[in-house]
């Protein structure tokens, strides 16, 4: 297939060169003009006010969706509790379940986990399926997406979200092919489409440098695993009545085809960047491990947690767990300290939603402070000592 | 054993910068490389290969100019290479790109197994090897940080999970996305390098036809979802920068704090 552009048409106006994340395309002559990096993606197509781009593909025929209804949040868990992705999916899809009039549900697959019921209930869930079976104790992918297909054929949702966690993106690729449905995958915003209730789907691409908004045009239901830590999971208060919907699953010992040997966790030393309200980060400006020890004062003074950029945890100056970025932890504290951070597009993947940023660093053109709330242009390791000592004082003044 | 390594050629998206003027990515000087997952992929394959005997073969869809992964992954060492390659590839999302490469793997027949990186730096979504996995009906073993056994019926991994690991056993064939932890990659040989540009290159081109797809299936025309629009991230905050000696500016920050609460 290819993309063509009419000259008559176009305008000159750039804007398909300011969405192609490509080089795809460029302007000539004050003409549009497509280079061989172009990928077809599609995304100049959309954006054209003058409709002087399309592509040779015939467009197929959008199917009758409107037998297709609820949004269904799975309720991701393990040894008997639920992972905090699952609430916080649950506060977006009663976001999504008002805007579109439909029933918000969560499904549950497990062993001996009715008591997940009530708080599932409490975070939003109106509706729950409830599919049990020895087999499905302990996540596998087969027995899970066996039995979630056949709860999406039966019951034909409108919108399924699952957390983008090691489970998700296990579980949800599976699915996706098994009934030819489309998938966006790791998501940070989802929103109703006004004008024809769909929903529009925006992630991060190409390391986080470009966010992109996808729609799934032929398939229903509309799949998509959430990152987890950007939703916000909302108690609802008042009476939060809800429904248990039973199912009954047939399982198979072949089902599983995999076998699970052993489950082990291992100790992180106590690091919730997760949960942290405060976090102090360090990123090359911070020069060596020795220099991260300010940080770790600063932080225990505020009661916060230490973090780091990709490049301080490969030095060693601290370990993976501390890890803030597009690879390592999304975070989301009242405060997050950056100091002697640049502000790389893949660090501020990790941060971008902390509800207040201050920014250390020596170089005022560092692109960090273009997210901060307060910046400061100095030299961390004089910054940062006065900081902790001010606090100090302050807290001993207030006789705390 | 008999291996097949799939792999993606990528622009170097950590190099990649943002115009501070137009927001647009600056993209000349980026290179194109194999995808850093894809490599640790080719070294468990040649490692595997190296212990058990059989064949390896790299497998990639892209574009014409996606040959050079491939011969760089037979630099490295894997046996021979197949690159699918037809304009009507093109647009593909996950959904339609894996059913491409999973025809292409059951044209190649005769596996026991197929690796993937965990996923690519440029589309991130780490769904390709799922999926593929689905469309051969295969056993999946995703996040893969160590093959602790494998002989020519069983393998056995050990899975990352957010805090800790599985151990997991899984009949051959089998599909398993890698993670980087699990190896160091080697460098290509020089040697094997030249050897891979050569005309006589072990290196075949399929097309849709030699697939035996329609246009329908393939590319943007079979894909499910569509890319709306692309946009640089934005920040919404206002930034200020407090200014003064430091130990006025600080003093300026503890009063910002106060006054939301923070401290």
């Amino acid at each position: 297939m290819a993309i063509t552009v009419d000259y008559e048409l176009c305008n000159g106006c750039g804007r398909c060169i300011k969405v192609c994340p490509y080089g795809g395309i460029e302007l000539k002559e004050g003409k549009a003009v497509l280079t061989e990096r172009c990928t077809a993606c599609g995304a100049c197509i959309e954006t054209c006010k003058v409709a002087a781009i399309s592509s040779d593909i015939q467009e197929k025929e959008i199917p009758d969706f409107s037998d297709f209804k609820g949004v269904w949040v799975f309720a991701e868990h393990r040894d008997g509790t639920l992972n905090r992705v699952a609430l916080e999916l649950l506060g977006l899809g009663q976001t999504l379940a008002q805007g579109l009039n439909q029933e918000l549900s969560a499904v549950l697959l497990g062993h001996e986990v009715e008591h997940l019921t009530e708080e599932l209930g409490a975070f939003g869930a109106r509706n729950i399926y409830l599919a049990q079976h020895r087999l499905l104790a302990h996540y596998q992918t087969t027995p899970y997406a066996k039995v979630i297909s056949q709860l999406i054929g039966k019951h034909k949702p409108n919108i399924l979200l699952i957390g983008a966690t090691t489970m998700g993106r296990d579980l949800a690729p599976r699915v996706s092919m098994r009934l030819n449905l489309g998938l966006t995958a790791d998501c940070t915003e989802l929103t109703i489409d006004p004008t024809d209730g769909s929903l529009l789907q925006t992630r991060p691409a190409f390391g986080g440098n470009v966010m992109a908004t996808i729609r799934t045009a032929y398939s229903r239901p509309q799949m998509a695993t959430v990152r987890p830590g950007v939703m916000e999971a909302k108690r609802k208060d008042g009476s939060s009545g809800y429904r248990i919907t039973e199912k009954v699953v047939k399982l198979l010992d072949k089902d599983t085809l995999t076998t699970v040997l052993e489950v082990a966790r291992e100790e992180k030393k106590g690091v919730n960047l997760c949960e942290a309200t405060i976090i102090v980060a360090g990123g090359r400006g911070v020069g060596s491990k020795e220099g991260m020890e300010c940080l770790f004062s600063l932080a225990g003074v505020l009661g916060g947690e230490v973090a780091g950029t990709r490049m301080v945890i490969e030095e060693g100056w601290l370990p993976v767990e501390r890890q803030v970025g597009q690879t390592g932890q999304t975070v989301r504290p009242e405060l997050y300290i950056a100091c002697g951070i640049s502000g790389a597009i893949q660090h501020r993947a990790g941060m971008l939603n902390s509800r207040y940023v201050i920014a250390v660093n020596k170089d005022e053109r560092a692109p960090i402070f273009e997210v901060a709330d307060w910046g400061i242009v100095d030299d961390l390791h004089e910054v940062v000592p006065i900081f902790s000592n001010a606090m100090r004082d302050r807290k001993a003044k207030q006789g705390a | 054993m008999n291996i097949i390594v799939l792999i993606k050629q990528v622009p170097d998206t950590t190099e990649i910068k943002i115009d501070p003027k137009t927001g647009n990515l600056i993209r000349e000087g980026v290179e194109s490389i194999i995808n850093p997952d894809d490599r640790h992929a080719i070294e468990v394959a040649i490692t595997l290969k190296q212990e058990l005997g059989g064949k390896t073969t790299a497998l990639s869809m892209g574009p014409p100019q996606a040959i050079d992964a491939v011969s760089e992954a037979l630099g490295m060492g894997i046996d021979q290479g197949i690159l699918l390659t037809d304009k009507n590839f093109a647009g593909a999302d996950t959904w339609a790109t894996a059913y491409t490469l999973g025809k292409a793997i059951r044209k190649i027949k005769g596996y026991d197994l197929v690796i993937c990186g965990r996923q690519a730096i440029d589309g991130d979504t780490a769904q390709i090897g799922p999926q593929i996995a689905e469309f051969l009906n295969l056993p999946q073993l995703t996040y893969v940080r160590e093959i602790e056994e494998i002989d020519e019926k069983r393998i056995v991994v050990k899975r990352a999970l957010e805090d800790g690991y599985e151990r997991v056993e899984s009949p051959l064939p089998a599909l398993i996305t890698v993670l980087r932890e699990i190896n160091r990659p080697r460098h290509p040989r020089v040697s094997f390098l030249i050897d891979a540009c050569q005309d006589k290159a072990p290196i075949k081109i399929w097309d849709a036809a030699d697939l035996g797809v329609t246009v329908q299936e393939i590319g943007l025309s079979g894909s499910l979802t569509r890319v709306i629009k692309t946009f640089s991230p934005k920040s919404k905050r206002e930034g200020e920068i407090l200014k003064g000696d430091t130990d006025d500016v600080v003093s300026q920050l503890i009063g910002r704090l106060h006054e939301k609460h923070l401290v």
